[in-house]
């Protein structure tokens, strides 16, 4: 049997891996990835306790709230990357030290 | 037999991730991200939401990373140059730090959703004993469709709205700016 103790320790783990990657590589593709694992944990969580709601379904339509957001997010983070990229040439997080032209 | 594949979904995702996280190369990564894109998948199939699966493969196997691809490879030189100049600077934060700080959210994440066991909410044990869970012969489909258009319908309008806004900009911001 499933219970929701197991979805919650997987979405933790995947959690602390996406957190890990935000935080310790330098590339910022790399830390959209770990963005998006971050949005998958949440989620992996809405649909586990969304199981008890048969009534409103809430946490199945916030999870597709969610992959709307993400894609969004991917979208316009993305956009950015190579915007840096044509400026700077390059994505490492930490070359890049000034805001104007 | 069920649990067997859960675990199995389980441990391909969490393995494919600590892979990814700590691979140089970014498309591997990458094909990484898609494997644990599809097991994740595969667990809200476990958790009765096999729209929301549908949705994850279309949307993000489908376009998010098509998009990191494309952005990895107009990108792609200076990484590898990246690369030859040696692994001392390749880090924001010092490895140990980032995985002291990760490991303790996980060791607070897992102790909490073990000890939740225990202490379930109230409103998760009522609906156990009313029965009114999600069976598995539900329609899930149906009752999205149905709470999307009446009960969810001012934050979906809210978001259509959202990701236009943000399709807008992404083409905004990567137009070429010689045209003028």
């Amino acid at each position: 049997m499933i219970t929701l103790t197991h979805f919650l320790v997987v979405s933790a783990c995947l959690f602390s891996i996406g957190l890990y990657a935000v935080m310790a590589r330098r590339n910022a593709i790399i830390v959209l990835v770990g963005i998006e694992l971050i949005i998958n944990a949440a989620m992996l969580n809405l649909v586990a306790f969304g199981r008890y709601d048969a009534e409103r379904y809430g946490g199945q339509a916030f999870a597709l709230f969610a992959i709307v957001l993400a894609a969004a997010g991917v979208a316009v983070a993305l956009a950015i990357i190579l915007n840096v990229y044509k400026h700077y040439k390059t994505i490492n997080p930490e070359d890049i030290n000034q805001l104007k032209d | 037999m069920q649990a067997l594949v859960f675990y199995a979904f389980a441990a391909i995702a969490i393995g494919s991730a600590v892979i990814l996280v700590s691979m140089q190369n970014l498309a591997r990564a990458l094909f990484l991200f898609f494997i644990v894109l599809f097991s994740v998948a595969g667990l809200y199939v476990f958790a009765l939401a096999d729209f929301v699966a549908i949705a994850q493969i279309l949307i993000y196997v489908g376009g998010v990373l098509v998009l990191m691809l494309f952005a990895f490879m107009l990108s792609n030189k200076t990484l590898l140059d990246q690369l030859q100049t040696g692994t001392a600077h390749f880090f924001a934060l010092p490895v140990w730090q980032a995985l002291l700080i990760s490991c303790g959210f996980l060791t607070i994440l897992v102790y909490a959703s073990v000890h939740l066991g225990s202490h379930q909410p109230t409103w998760i044990t009522t609906a156990e004993t009313a029965g009114s869970t999600i069976a598995p012969a539900d329609s899930t489909i149906q009752h999205i469709g149905i709470q999307l258009m009446t009960r969810y319908l001012l934050p979906f309008e809210v978001i259509s709205v959202l990701l236009m806004m943000a399709l807008i900009g992404a083409a905004h911001l990567t137009r070429k700016e010689d045209r003028t």
